[in-house]
């Protein structure tokens, strides 16, 4: 792997930048590997990136249907928490937190990661009482979220309305610091060129059409687009797709895919230093570095694999934007986009077995998946290496809802994380 | 006047100049002058800077598409409008327009140092560097490459302007109003339909207004124009929308259109809205959306004077405004030689056109006519450089040799250069609607394919390539889309149209180069991202073949003009590189919106009190007079206190607290959810939905529900009456309400079809006002009539009948509160009314209204819970503590089956119960976590947490309720509640902390 | 947004309606007979089609009537909106 650097980058100027190489290579299928990835996302790609890279497997392959990130690792709104509510979920997104803080190093590539704080907003009396107890919880499990007054939030986001007369006032805000935003592309490239360099053949343009189980049941390998692949593991990350890979092996998930659109303004100059959410009044907003305020809400209203949603969604997300940042009225829609979230009932994820031997699956993700990529990819990996899962996503079965043991964010966060 | 304006010609109103101010200095146009037209005409070329290098950058085109001369309109402090194109924005007396992303101006900028490092900025730069320290990105890095990005700057203050919003529903949507746009809207409309024509200019006629000598119908093009607008006009089935761009096609014919309606005067009347947002359904869709020249990509094609061929000609043509006074001619189409030809003849010097096509291609009806008037033309050109520093001043031409060999031909002095590359068809809304896209390979570009919606194509997009063809196409898909859409047939009215061909297919791509020399300049091809071959070259070297990744690493396409001039040449450049055609190199999807829109016409009107629909309770206004304090709950105002003389909430909580305890207090209730559930199988249908059994609950009396949902957690409560043997008043928690209605339909419509049993929603209908207290009684008693308060004829949880202050009345003994209590109900109508004179009477016995924190407080000293405070998605029944309820004879209900599970009858789960601080002055903080042992390290073995929280006036102590693990086997037990500094003690109660046999409820 | 054919009201725009998920999920006659797995199937189990789904819809800013459709969720054409209790209608092979 040639080694990123400003020393590199320096000296390749001078060649005119002919000395750099290909990021990953175009691998073709081989019959056989001793792991294929089903998706080649963040979460799909750094699951085989961790598998070579700390569990020794390198015969091992990524296969997408499409061109590697372009699913929801290209297009959600880049946001990074970790205030979860639940113990089991707060360990999880944190886990990935502190991972994204390493990431850049790790994969010799800049994700970008900004630790630029996330405010969540209060609107309401009820709203104060759930921020209050998503603090004291996050401040027992270790992850730092405060409460900031009105007055306080918008010395932190200086563009926020604070006025009492609007119909939903800011009561107040929680700020997690080491919440941010990183690049959402340069994920999906730094680990498949880190994982390339690591012998792992990343497969594009190559659906799965089948999966091959043996007399008792086991996987035994592959249908593609590009023809049969032999192996006894099969890892699934395929986001809003994940129902129909799975059910090539017969199995039904918890699962429904929905439109879920962001959009992002014309670039202007700094004007928001952090991300703010509202999961009250369904709109959350950053600034990227180009300039771009990026915006988000809810999903559509039903399933579609369509990658595009309603008008009057954005309508209703530009609403609750303009109304906390009413300077941002006169900007302009610059470009609109839809991604299909996988949506579990408690709205968190299943990174886990599933009853068909060699068949592992990381989905279920909803509107939040981007920040966990590191820590998802990372368990998931050692999920599939060890037949098992890790202590921190032992929870995350597809079993709990069977059992009722839900880990239910649903309930405490209504619409976006 | 104006150097570089003609003296005749144009649509320009010659008779009305206009003064206005770029970059602080004064300038003058003439009313229907562009921004970018009247500062050609004053020779002013140099617009903006790039967005990377700052590179100086001039006006490329003349219309939406243009990507380098973005500025700031400046009304006022407020009213600033950055990233406006000057290509689009038309000129009133005062305008004031700033350049844009330049320190310290826009000849001298600082920022153009990017351009001597250029080579250590290539494409993805970013992803290869500013790692070390691992802190330094965000803390140095970061905030110095966001400063120099961007573009315009953001107003600073609240836009004070309005947007509206309509919804319009027509036969026929025509978009753009071309010559096909307009033949399709007369043809729709000669059948009888209702047809919107909207376009995004300020005139109708599309590519007409630039044409010189058109004639259609034997009339002179701009004379047809008005012809074919006075028609439509006149039409009261046809509404014209110019100045209004389509911007997004959402499935099943929804087109978004923004109309701009005051931008372009100079004092916008107060009376009207800055821009209206249409939402149009239309049964049929077409779209005349014609197409886009595309530049040439050679070294320095961004100089300033370096512009597009129709670009030239709008000016000429359209604006009265010569470019430049000495052109040469890039042609990579016929349509450069049109532009050559109204050039020379309004008076500029066309040095050379320099086809860059091979002598076979260039024989065209257009180069023929170019070369019969005398104008110089040489084939198998290239481009190799251009000089000048803010303007071109002269262009370097290579020749293109048969074995492909390249050698210098010319270097001309110039201060124009134009360029044509061919056109781009406008298939974003055809695209974005999911219709096919097939490559016309002879033409060089996408064209619409197979439709996936009621739509189809007409013109330019089509790929036509004389007028007639356009206006024959037109009129066909008028009167198609009109007989699909309403099923009245016409005839296309045939058009007899005159102008020149000139054929308008290219190659995209760029222009060839010497093999092997490094070029003296960047060849751009994305102008505003500042996007050069080399940058896609070293995508390509880097691995990324997808145009989708190619777009993401170099960010060509993705700038504020969204690829429109750039997108096919980087594919063309792609697809030569890689030896491949451009087909399978790809296509990035096409997304709304088309052009950018404003977020305050997405908006809207939804703004402060019209931002959400506001629910105001029959005492609000009351209330209001008052000075009480509202809460937000839902969509609902509600009382949160009334505070009396300054009184702090605590102040004004205890005080209210107090006296529903010793006297008497009213509380505003009506934000219940009210459900009237009437019918044979009512009761078989509430046994089936709520845990509780109502067979056993008589008429007139009432019951305390549990709703839960099948898999076994509690999702609703609330005080059910049984009103008659077949008819039941559910009353919901205030948020519930829709939900647990819609929930009912559900069962009802859907899974319990055998019964027969209704529902309807009453929760507008009935004011409910709660009169909690010891003096209740006597407060009611001199008001009502019809009713025996007695405790013996009205027990706790009896309901009765009667009248109030002469109302019709329903009355439930109940209670929130634990005091003795009564729901009063009456027509929502009469429910100010009867507030007052409920207060009034209530004088006599000290009655205090009180809002939902007092409220709050006084259930909790109950230990009744709140469903969505003391329980989450996650409690069973057991866990809130309320299992008794639970009809144990039933053999099923909604919950039941999943409430059976092994995992949600543990006896470690989260169980409610109170608890009480051992400094009984503390107030625990809700939501504080519960632990067994104190002094513990992060992470915390957290048990439970604090739900409920209040000081107990009472009491005179705190109180809470608190879900913790097997937390009514704790009982006694001391616990603790970590905080930051200390853990506080606390012990474990019973849930209920006054009254607890019940003595003051049953008075 | 799209055009519900509510096939009790005629075409209406999305915005009145309430999306009820998959269609023909049945609720188990029995439940006390029904198992953990029965249970977790009826609770959460869902196709989640990437094709013609049936799914439900409720009429609710309308006649607040339940009643089922045919979408493709590919691109989100309706082939069929028909009552609750009915069975889905016959999908043409050679469909648009």
């Amino acid at each position: 792997m040639q080694k990123f650097s400003a020393w590199s980058l320096i000296r390749e100027a001078f060649g005119g930048h002919r000395g750099w190489t290909t990021q990953w290579r175009r691998a073709a299928p081989k019959p056989g590997y001793d792991a294929v990835i089903v998706g080649g996302g963040g979460h799909g790609l750094g699951a085989a990136y961790y598998l070579a890279a700390e569990h020794g497997l390198t015969n091992i392959a990524v296969v997408e249907k499409g061109w590697i990130g372009g699913g929801n690792t290209g297009r959600n709104t880049t946001i990074l928490r970790s205030n979860y509510l639940f113990d089991e979920s707060a360990r999880l997104y944190d886990h990935a937190l502190k991972m994204w803080r390493d990431l850049s190093q790790v994969l010799n590539y800049n994700v970008m990661y900004s630790p630029r704080g996330v405010l969540m907003l209060a609107h309401t009396v009820h709203d104060i009482q759930v921020i209050g107890r998503h603090i004291h919880a996050n401040r027992g499990n270790g992850v730092d979220n405060e409460w900031l007054t009105p007055e306080q939030a918008k010395a932190f986001c200086p563009i926020l309305n604070i006025e009492r007369n609007i119909r939903y006032p800011v009561l107040g805000a929680a700020l997690q610091r080491r919440g941010g935003t990183a690049r959402h592309d340069t994920v999906a490239w730094g680990y498949a060129r880190a994982a390339d360099a690591l012998g792992v053949d990343i497969i594009e343009n190559c659906e799965v059409t089948g999966i091959r189980r043996d007399s008792r049941g086991a996987v035994e390998g592959l249908e593609t687009t590009r023809g049969p692949i032999r192996t006894r593991k099969v890892g699934v990350a395929a986001s809003g797709h994940t129902s129909v890979v799975l059910g090539y092996a017969g199995i039904r998930l918890p699962l429904e895919s929905y439109p879920l659109q962001a959009l992002v303004s014309e670039p202007v100059k700094p004007l928001m230093p952090c991300v703010v959410m509202s999961n009250t009044i369904h709109a959350y907003m950053s600034q990227s570095d180009k300039g771009e305020l990026v915006i988000g809400a809810g999903t559509d209203a039903y399933n579609s694999y369509t990658q595009r949603g309603a008008l009057h969604i954005n309508m209703h997300t530009l609403e609750a934007i303009c109304e906390l940042f009413p300077m941002v009225r006169r900007l302009k829609m610059l470009r609109n986009w839809g991604g299909i979230v996988d949506c579990t009932p408690d709205r968190s994820p299943i990174i886990a077995r599933t009853e068909v031997p060699g068949l592992y699956v990381n989905c279920g993700w909803g509107t939040g998946g981007f920040k966990a990529t590191p820590g998802s990819a990372h368990l998931f990996a050692w999920t599939i290496a060890h037949d098992e899962p890790h202590p921190i996503n032992a929870p995350f079965t597809i079993e709990r809802f069977r059992d009722g043991l839900l880990i239910d964010e649903a309930a405490a966060a209504a619409v976006a994380h | 006047m104006s150097r570089f304006r003609t003296t005749r010609g144009g649509r320009i109103d010659r008779s009305r100049p206009v003064r206005f101010r770029f970059d602080g200095r004064d300038y003058e146009g003439f009313a229907g002058d562009t921004l970018a037209a009247a500062l050609l005409a004053s020779g002013v070329h140099l617009l903006g800077r790039s967005f990377k290098y700052h590179r100086p950058r001039g006006i490329l085109a003349a219309g939406a598409e243009e990507p380098n001369a973005l500025v700031t309109v400046v009304r006022d402090a407020a009213r600033r409008t950055p990233n406006l194109r000057a290509t689009q924005i038309e000129v009133y007396e005062g305008l004031v327009a700033e350049s844009q992303n330049r320190w310290p101006s826009l000849a001298l900028d600082v920022g153009a140092v990017n351009g001597l490092f250029a080579a250590f900025l290539p494409a993805g730069f970013y992803n290869k560097t500013f790692m070390w320290p691992r802190s330094a990105w965000h803390a140095l890095y970061e905030p110095r490459i966001r400063a120099a990005a961007g573009l315009g700057v953001a107003p600073g203050l609240p836009d004070p302007d309005r947007y509206a919003q309509r919804y319009a529903h027509c036969d026929v949507l025509v978009v753009g109003a071309g010559p096909a746009g307009l033949a399709a809207a007369a043809g729709a409309a000669s059948a009888g339909a209702r047809v919107i024509l909207c376009d995004e200019q300020h005139e109708f006629g599309g590519s007409l207004l630039a044409e010189r000598g058109a004639t259609i119908d034997a009339m002179a093009a701009a004379d047809w124009i008005v012809a074919q607008h006075a028609a439509l006009a006149s039409n009261p089935r046809v509404t014209l929308l110019p100045r209004t761009t389509a911007f997004g096609y959402f499935p099943h014919n929804n087109v978004g259109l923004c109309e701009r309606i005051t931008d372009h005067l100079a004092r916008p009347p107060a009376a009207l809205p800055r821009e209206r947002l249409w939402q149009v359904r239309a049964r049929e869709v077409i779209f005349a959306t014609g197409a886009i020249e595309r530049p040439l990509v050679f070294p320095g094609n961004d100089r300033p004077g370096v512009m597009l061929a129709s670009a030239a000609r709008s000016y000429l043509n359209r604006y009265g405004v010569q470019v430049g006074s000495r052109a040469v001619v890039l042609a990579g189409s016929d349509a450069a030689y049109a532009a050559a030809l109204d050039l020379a003849a309004g008076g500029v010097a066309i040095a050379l056109i320099a086809d860059v096509r091979e002598p076979g291609r260039a024989q065209g009806p257009a180069a023929t006519a170019a070369r019969d008037a005398g104008l110089a033309v040489e084939t198998s050109m290239t481009a190799l450089g251009t000089s000048g520093r803010r303007r071109v001043s002269g262009v370097h031409l290579g020749r293109v040799g048969n074995d492909g060999s390249i050698r210098p031909a010319a270097s001309l002095r110039c201060d124009v250069l134009l360029m044509s590359g061919g056109y781009t068809p406008s298939v974003h809304l055809h695209s974005q609607s999911r219709g096919k896209l097939e490559f016309d390979a002879a033409f060089g570009a996408f064209v619409p394919g197979t439709a996936a919606e009621r739509t189809r194509c007409a013109g330019g997009v089509r790929a036509t390539h004389t007028l007639g063809a356009a206006l024959e196409d037109g009129a066909a898909a008028g009167v198609a889309a009109a007989l699909a859409a309403t099923g009245h047939a016409a005839a296309a009215h045939r058009y007899a149209a005159r102008l020149p061909e000139a054929r308008l297919e290219g190659t995209p791509g760029a222009l060839p180069q010497p093999a092997g020399a490094v070029p003296p300049a960047k060849a751009f091809v994305d102008f505003q991202n500042d996007v050069t071959t080399r940058d896609l070259a070293l995508a390509r070297r880097e691995g990324f073949e997808s145009i989708e990744h190619i777009k993401r690493y170099t960010t060509t396409g993705m700038a504020t003009d969204q690829g429109k001039t750039s997108g096919l040449n980087a594919l063309g450049f792609v697809a030569a590189e890689s030896e491949r055609r451009i087909p399978e190199v790809g296509l990035t999807t096409y997304r709304m919106p088309y052009t950018p829109v404003t977020f305050g016409s997405f908006a809207g009107v939804a703004r402060g009190e019209l931002f959400d629909p506001l629910r105001k309770t029959p005492s609000h206004d009351w209330v209001v007079a008052q000075g009480g304090v509202f809460e937000d709950v839902g969509q609902w105002k509600r009382t949160r206190y009334f505070p009396l003389g300054g009184e702090s909430l605590r102040a004004a909580v205890d005080r209210e607290c107090l006296a529903v305890r010793q006297h008497v207090g009213m509380f505003d209730a009506s934000t219940l959810g009210k459900i009237e559930v009437v019918g044979r199988d009512a009761a078989t249908f509430l046994n089936r939905l709520y845990v509780n059994n109502w067979s056993t609950l008589a008429p007139g009396r009432a019951r305390y529900g549990i709703l839960l949902r099948d898999d076994g957690f509690v999702y609703d409560d609330g005080v059910v009456a049984r009103l008659a043997e077949d008819r039941f008043h559910v009353t919901t928690t205030t948020g519930g309400a829709a939900r647990v209605f819609g929930m009912m339909e559900d069962y009802i419509q859907t899974e319990w079809t055998d019964l027969s049993v209704w529902i309807t929603s009453t929760t507008e209908q009935w004011a409910v006002i709660a009169l909690q207290g010891p003096r209740a009684r006597d407060v009611l008693a001199g008001l009502v009539s019809g009713v025996d308060l007695s405790p013996a004829a009205l027990p706790h949880m009896a309901v009765a009948h009667g009248r109030i202050c002469g109302v019709p009345m329903m009355l439930f003994r109940v209670s929130f509160s634990g005091e003795l209590g009564f729901e009063i109900n009456v027509p929502a109508d009469y429910g100010a009314e009867t507030w007052a004179a409920i207060h009034a009477a209530g004088q006599a016995h000290r009655i205090t209204p009180y809002g939902t924190e007092a409220m709050h407080v006084l259930r909790a000293e109950k230990g009744y819970i709140i469903v969505g405070q003391d329980t989450d998605g996650t409690m069973t029944p057991d866990d809130a503590g309320v299992a008794w309820a639970i009809g144990k004879a039933k053999s099923d209900f909604v919950g039941k089956r999943g409430l059976a599970r092994a995992a949600l009858r543990r006896p470690d789960r989260k169980q409610l119960v109170g608890l009480a601080t051992v400094d009984p002055g503390v107030v625990l903080e809700e939501g504080a976590q519960v632990v067994a042992t104190p002094g513990q390290a992060v992470p915390l073995q957290m048990i439970g947490h604090v739900t409920s929280s209040y000081h107990s006036p009472v009491l005179g102590r705190s109180i809470a309720l608190a879900a913790i693990v097997g937390g009514r086997a704790r009982t006694g037990q001391t616990l603790y509640v970590p905080m930051p500094g200390a853990d506080i003690p606390v012990q474990v109660t019973p849930p209920v902390f006054y009254d607890r046999d019940g003595a003051r409820l049953n008075a | 947004m799209l055009i519900i054919d509510c096939p009790y009201c005629g075409p209406r725009p999305e915005l009145e309606f309430a999306h009820g998920g998959q269609a023909h999920v049945v609720r188990p006659a029995d439940p006390a007979a029904a198992s953990d797995d029965d249970w977790l199937q009826y609770l959460y189990l869902r196709d989640n089609t990437r094709g013609v789904f049936a799914e439900r819809w409720r009429h609710a800013r309308g006649c607040g009537r339940f009643f089922n459709a045919l979408r493709d969720t590919t691109t989100d054409q309706f082939l069929a909106t028909y009552r609750a209790g009915e069975q889905p209608p016959a999908v043409p092979r050679d469909r648009p």
